[in-house]
């Protein structure tokens, strides 16, 4: 294992109050590392005696400074810019910003040159579109193949992704493959200025704890990034930028989408929404998701639903809200006959404003409520519906 | 057909907090179980068996008290299980643990199909999947909800995404990860239980599976965690009662004040 303590320990125990694995004991006025240690590095920063050493490899920092650029990840399906990848873009812009670097965006598809002129008016300096007709369905190989080139070519040193079904399963290979770290579904980003560093900020164990990544030694420092947690660049027609067209070769032929079907045709996906209406077992009956889809339609809102009653056969798993299902983040969350499972929590927290709707006080769902009404949620929507229509 | 299944044993989430106090993770007397969506992984696994005939292992990496996950998948009707540990592998992140599994899963042989679940529970990346089938050099898929059947050497599966689903071929060998809603999860037998008491669970160490030390646990995880931290309390919760047309009423009138209407 990598990690040593030295002759310099006194045994004051500054480690082992901030060991978050309990993996830190005093025997005999010096610290004694267990097992279950997994060299996150916590002890070694708050030792004050320079006691506690844990070997790493270290890059050099010269092979760190050929990298250059912020990079997003821009997903599109049909054609059609996902929001997310806008919302990155955004983000993108901040970082490029404080680095004193240019930002860029990647775009991979069949006949995507119009989405790209569009990613130059959201604000990319450089956009690389890879077109092919074999990238006009998404596979984690051709996608792979393609980006890991284009990393190794152009060197970035930040690469961000939608944390979607898209984006969570080809950058974990990527990754892999130019051999730097990923954080999963980040919620917050920020730039530690002396060192270059992103620090990656996400929520572990369901969502009950945060927890702040780094990648130190190796490029390009990569993320997916949650739906949501950031503000949508602003479209400037008249923002001038690069486009840089090729053809990739694409030989992989191991997997083949036969059919791509869409089941939520006309029906907002509760990941891009701003409002969510969701309804839980509360609502007694699969009917009851009618009267929610027409709070929902009043607002411009989608339908989100809980664990049991997708079970229950009541909804799609497409509504699903919670650790089994989507993990959402809309400016306002309509929680009906909602309990609050924690799993139902994790997936929604981080709402900007919760609205709680329930008949037992005592639902956890309360907890986490901006605000919460006790009471009948089928008196309670129609007199919003009458309110909202005055 | 060869099925292995990757597995991890996790604290059960709904119990770990952060001790306010000394700012540390409060693990003692949370209790550890197999992650939920690795047992719809050996559902999945024992299921094609069935149809199709052949042999399923489970593999996970982790220290030794990770035993008694791989017990309790004996239970439930799985032939072998692999228990990859040793102290070299303590503090690897996804790269690090994609890594050792593909090690592990090549020391093994031939294997036809490679099962995950979406994601565990406690780290929620949904990363080793595609990381170990990068490693091992085979096509992977995420997302499955339903395996549609498995002929001539290829496996055609439903690939879940935001608003619809694929229908997608894949050539074996591959890997694959699984929903929830893709089975029920079989409660083991009495005869299940019975064996798995007396059954030996195969260990490999880092030497076994031949690793390169330099890409295993921390000196093989380009990320590290920085700091923890519980998040911020939300802003207070105002509850509002009374009258329910007022009390309504008033809710539209604070959510325009917010424009969140």
């Amino acid at each position: 294992m990598g990690i040593s303590v030295n002759d310099n320990c006194i045994g004051c125990s500054l480690c082992v109050r901030v060991c978050p694995f309990g993996a830190i004991v005093i025997e005999e006025e010096k610290a004694i590392i267990a097992d279950n240690c997994t060299l996150c590095g916590s002890c070694e920063s708050v030792c004050k005696f320079k006691a506690i050493t844990i070997e790493r490899n270290e890059m050099t920092a010269k092979d760190l400074n050929e990298y250059k650029g912020v990079w997003v990840f821009a997903e599109q399906r049909e054609g059609k810019l996902q929001e997310v990848s806008l919302e990155l873009l955004g983000e993108g812009k901040k970082l490029a910003a404080e680095l004193g670097v240019e930002l860029s965006a990647v775009i991979f598809g069949d006949n995507v040159s119009q989405a790209a002129k569009e990613l130059v008016e959201y604000g990319a300096q450089n956009v690389y579109m890879a077109e092919n007709p074999q990238l006009k369905n998404f596979a984690v190989e051709s996608y792979t193949d393609v980006m890991s080139d284009l990393i190794k070519k152009f060197k970035p040193e930040i690469v961000l992704a939608g944390a979607t079904s898209v984006g969570r399963a080809f950058i974990p290979r990527v990754a892999i493959r130019v051999k730097t770290g990923l954080t999963a579904d980040c919620t917050e980003l920020a730039i530690d200025e002396k060192k270059r560093l992103l620090l990656q900020t996400r929520p572990a164990f369901g969502g009950n704890i945060m927890a702040t990544i780094i990648c130190p030694n190796h490029r390009p420092q990569m993320a997916t990034i949650r739906h949501k947690v950031f503000k949508k660049a602003t479209k400037d027609s008249a923002h001038q930028g690069k486009i840089v067209s090729f053809t990739p070769n694409i030989t992989s032929n191991l997997v083949t989408v036969k059919e791509v079907v869409y089941e939520m045709q006309n029906k907002i996906n509760i990941s891009e929404a701003d409002i969510i209406v969701s309804g839980g077992r509360g609502i007694g009956k699969p009917e009851g998701f009618t009267l929610l889809e027409q709070l929902a339609k009043v607002l411009n809102g989608a339908i989100g639903a809980s664990r049991a009653t997708v079970d229950a056969g009541w909804i799609p798993a497409y509504h699903q809200v919670g650790q089994t299902g989507k993990t959402v983040c809309p400016k306002l969350y309509i929680a009906c006959g909602i309990s609050g499972a924690i799993q139902h929590l994790a997936g929604m927290q981080s709402s900007d404003i919760i609205i709680a709707i329930n008949k037992d006080p005592g639902a956890p769902i309360f907890n986490v409520a901006t605000f919460g009404i006790v009471g009948d949620l089928y008196e309670i929507i129609p007199a919003m519906l009458k309110e909202l229509n005055k | 057909m060869d099925i292995i299944v990757c597995i991890k044993q996790v604290p059960d989430t709904s119990d770990v907090k952060i001790n306010p106090e000394t700012n540390t993770l409060m693990r003692e007397g949370v209790p550890s179980i197999t992650n939920p969506f690795d047992e719809n992984a050996i559902e999945a696994a024992l299921h094609l068996k069935e149809k199709v005939g052949g042999n399923v292992t489970v593999v996970s990496m982790g220290p030794p008290q990770v035993e008694s996950a791989l017990r309790d998948a004996i239970a439930l009707g799985v032939d072998n299980t692999v228990l990859i540990s040793d102290r070299a592998f303590a503090g690897a992140d996804t790269w690090a643990t994609s890594y050792t599994l593909a090690k592990g899963i090549e020391t093994l042989g031939k294997y036809d199909l490679i099962i995950f679940g979406k994601q565990a529970i406690d780290g929620d990346t949904a990363q080793v999947g595609p990381g170990v089938a990068e490693f091992l050099n085979i096509p992977v898929v995420t997302y499955v909800r339903k395996i549609v059947e498995v002929k001539d050497n290829i496996i055609t599966v439903e690939r879940m995404f935001e608003d619809g689903y694929e229908v997608i071929d894949i050539k074996l060998p591959c890997a694959i990860t699984v929903l929830k809603e893709i089975n029920t999860v079989r409660m083991p037998s009495l005869k299940g239980k019975m064996k798995a008491k007396t059954a030996v669970i195969d260990k490999l160490s880092a030497q076994d599976i031949n690793a390169d030390l330099s890409l295993c646990g921390l000196n093989g995880s380009p990320t590290q965690v920085v700091k923890i931290f519980t998040p911020p309390p939300k802003g207070k919760r105002e509850m509002l009662c009374g009258e329910i047309s007022e009390t309504v009423s008033c809710l539209c009138q604070k959510l325009k004040d917010l424009k969140a209407i």
